[in-house]
């Protein structure tokens, strides 16, 4: 019996021993935007896997065996932080036996630990829904938040690979010069959209909507990860037929029934953003993620 | 700086020189050397101006991102995964139960009984166990965790208190305290997250409900794309199918392989096969002998247990939220080898023992919409092939041993539940619980379970 046991466990090792010893720092990024800048900044020195897909909703994945694999070999983890990923995280990094991505190591890097965070709750009880005590979470959709965090990647990816320095130095000037330039392109585009009204389903859209000035009116769940009820989604239409917002979003992860039943009643069209890299088939990375939310916006707004 | 010191050294000592002994080739060695501080000055100088315009480069393109990244952003600069310290949480569950059959008769037919954790619990309303949680790492090798059970009878009991290492690399960890065995797939789940009241027949008859392990485990996870764990445990074995014993050394041991991965971006799963081996010495339970006179009978040998378990998983996308599939089987076989002794406080006879039984429950729970899911189980044991030697020897009448008389016990679980939010649960169950050999149970369960404090992680 117990040999049977030690035949596999030999065999496993002697795979191991056998498998080329890859030299790219091997990434797993909790998103496909944190798995798209890992990609810009760290180009062919870095191996980046995506643990979810821009349809999943973070809050909500499954510590798959797959991803268990994939953290034990991982030597930096990318997550968003701020409490997103808690319900998955913990287990795979628990499970890697991996001591190079305990938090706290330099093997794993949060995102939101670079940021000031916005809706940062004075007081926090979960009454008031799923609020995450250290502010917001969905950081991505301020583009400002990407030089940011691709700021610290960098010095991150230098520290962990110190042979590629000077690498991911040259890959990280280049890509704020192209972030920069792409900056002013959108937020010249994006001027119509100030003070733009809009609905959104999850408090997922607070960094567009701060970047690009659009006003919130109104959130199709009554409290963050709390559906609406009946009661409310009737409250809701009476509010917003009297002041119509100018657009409903959604993000391509949601299900599209309760912002497509609110349009029908109080006649605003939704638009349907990509909320992710890969989100929408133009969305395809960083850059494209941007351009896509702005063409559906301001496609909306014409 | 160094370059402009030994320039000055250098010019100081050639007039010096120069005056003192002026020996034409000295001056020019002089020269040359100075020539070659000149060169190699004027190259770190062009190299400092190449570094400052990149600087400058880079200043702009980040100076023109218009918010500078503040300075300490957020409270704890490791972010969330360093936040709680210690992280806690409690959870609370109860039920209501109305059961067709009086609970205090349950039995599973066939089999010898494994302790007070079998059956659908009392009647009418129950508060179940409330668990409170503690859990940290401890410095940078270990992280602990406490989880204490109360009980309704007021009675506190330590549910798991585990070291488990966060420092060995390679895929080792090592795990040590009390803890829940990594047999099989439901074992090592608490009882909040399981997605019915109770644990499939196969648990309760074979590891009394679920297995808790005195000891140390070690795992091993492979290098590979693929999901590769190997696990390695031993304890004092003296739960279920166990006893303490009066010895040094461990009792016995476990070894486990799981296998899993992904099957598309929607669906996922995961199989395993686990092999578990205890002694048990005087293991004694309570039956009633052919004259109607309750004795205590004791089992002494080796038992062994083998799980076959698998898993599967799918949501579209992999986003449960608006509908999930999980469908999950184990079967156990467990084979108990050495002697009964009958009536151990009375007659006092003994014989060989050995037995070969086995159980399989299949079960699958689908979330039709979103915080709604409902859930189907079958369970099926086996009593399977019992010799008892003090009956095959004509010592006694089979009919002295009536709990182990041949049988099938089987069940069939229904379970709807809406989970308001990811911190509260509401379930109803209904079964039809065919355990006892000649009288079914229906069995209507009402239950809650609520969490508050630390956010949990589940296992997959």
């Amino acid at each position: 019996m117990l040999h049977r046991f030690a035949r596999i466990l030999a065999v496993a090792l002697s795979l191991a021993a056998v498998a080329p010893a890859e030299a790219a720092l091997k990434v797993l990024a909790t998103t496909p935007d944190w798995a798209a800048l890992a990609t810009e900044l760290g180009g062919e020195r870095v191996n980046v896997y995506a643990a979810t897909n821009p349809f999943q909703d973070v809050h909500r994945v499954e510590a798959k065996p797959s991803l268990v694999a994939r953290a034990r070999s991982a030597d930096l983890v990318f997550a968003t932080g701020a409490e997103l990923e808690v319900g998955w995280l913990p287990v795979l990094i628990q499970e890697s036996g991996n001591s190079h991505i305990q938090p706290g190591s330099p093997g794993y890097f949060e995102a939101a630990a670079q940021l000031r965070l916005l809706e940062v709750p004075s007081s926090v009880d979960r009454s008031m829904g799923d609020v995450h005590p250290q502010g917001n979470p969905h950081v991505q959709l301020d583009p400002h938040n990407i030089a940011t965090v691709a700021l610290a990647l960098t010095t991150r990816l230098a520290t962990l690979d110190p042979a590629g320095a000077a690498y991911y130095q040259a890959r990280g000037t280049e890509f704020q010069a192209k972030w920069q330039q792409a900056l002013v392109r959108w937020e010249t585009r994006a001027a119509p959209l100030k003070g733009v009204t809009v609905v959104v389903i999850h408090k997922d859209q607070v960094y567009l909507c701060h970047w690009l000035g659009l006003r919130e009116v109104a959130a199709i769940e009554p409290k963050p990860g709390v559906p609406p009820s009946a009661g409310y989604l009737a409250e809701l239409v009476t509010k917003l037929t009297a002041a119509p917002p100018k657009l409903i979003l959604r993000n391509a992860y949601n299900d599209p029934k309760a912002v497509e039943w609110l349009s029908g009643k109080i006649n605003v069209p939704v638009v349907m953003l990509p909320f992710s890299v890969g989100g929408t088939p133009e969305a395809k990375d960083l850059i494209g993620l941007f351009d896509d939310t702005l063409n559906r916006l301001l496609g909306a707004t014409k | 700086m160094n370059a402009r010191i030994r320039i000055a050294l250098a010019m100081v000592l050639a007039g010096t020189l120069n005056v003192s002994i002026a020996r034409a080739d000295d001056v020019a060695a002089l020269r040359a050397e100075l020539d070659g501080l000149k060169s190699e000055y004027a190259a770190r100088v062009q190299a400092l101006e190449a570094r400052i315009q990149q600087l400058e480069a880079q200043a702009a393109a980040v100076a023109s991102a218009p918010p500078p990244p503040p300075p300490a952003p957020v409270a704890s600069a490791g972010g969330a995964g360093t936040a709680f310290n210690p992280a806690m949480s409690v959870i609370l569950a109860g039920t209501y139960a109305h059961l067709s059959q009086d609970p205090a008769t349950y039995r599973i037919a066939g089999f010898i009984p494994s302790g007070p954790a079998v059956g659908p619990g009392d009647r009418s309303f129950n508060l179940g166990e409330s668990e409170l949680t503690l859990a940290a790492n401890v410095d940078p090798y270990f992280y602990a965790n406490l989880t204490a059970s109360i009980a309704a009878d007021d009675t506190v009991s330590v549910e798991e208190a585990y070291f488990r290492t966060t420092h060995l690399s390679n895929g080792f960890t090592i795990k040590g305290g009390r803890f829940f065995s990594g047999i099989g797939y439901l074992n090592d789940i608490h009882a909040h997250a399981w997605d019915f009241v109770d644990q499939p027949l196969a648990y309760q008859a074979f590891l009394g409900g679920q297995l808790a392990e005195d000891g140390l485990q070690a795992k091993w996870l492979a290098p590979t794309d693929i999901f590769l764990e190997v696990g390695l445990e031993t304890g004092n074995g003296d739960r279920f199918p166990g006893t303490r014993r009066a010895e040094n050394g461990p009792n016995g041991g476990a070894a486990f392989v799981h296998i899993g991965n992904d099957l598309g971006d929607s669906a996922s799963w995961r199989a395993g096969v686990s092999f578990l081996n205890r002694d048990a010495e005087r293991r004694s339970y309570a039956d009633v002998e052919a004259g109607g006179a309750p004795v205590i009978n004791a089992f002494t040998g080796t038992s062994r247990i083998w799980v076959v378990d698998t898993t599967f998983k799918w949501a579209p996308h992999g986003n449960p939220t608006e509908h999930l599939l999980k469908v999950q089987a184990e079967y156990l076989h467990r084979t108990e080898d050495g002697t009964l002794l009958f009536d151990s406080t009375g007659a006092a006879l003994n014989g060989d023992y050995r037995s070969g039984q086995s159980g399989w429950y299949v079960q699958g729970v689908y979330g039709f919409r979103p915080r709604w899911r409902t859930g189907l189980r079958y369970d099926y044991l086996d009593a399977g092939s019992t010799r008892i030697g003090l009956v095959t020897d004509g010592g006694i009448a089979a009919s002295n041993f009536p709990l182990l008389a041949s049988a099938s016990p089987r069940r069939i679980s229904w379970m709807l539940d809406w989970s308001p939010s990811e911190f509260s649960r509401l379930r109803g169950q209904i079964a039809w619980d065919d355990a006892r050999a000649n009288a079914r149970d229906h069995q209507l369960l009402l239950q809650y379970l609520y969490s508050i404090g630390a956010h949990g992680a589940h296992k997959f």
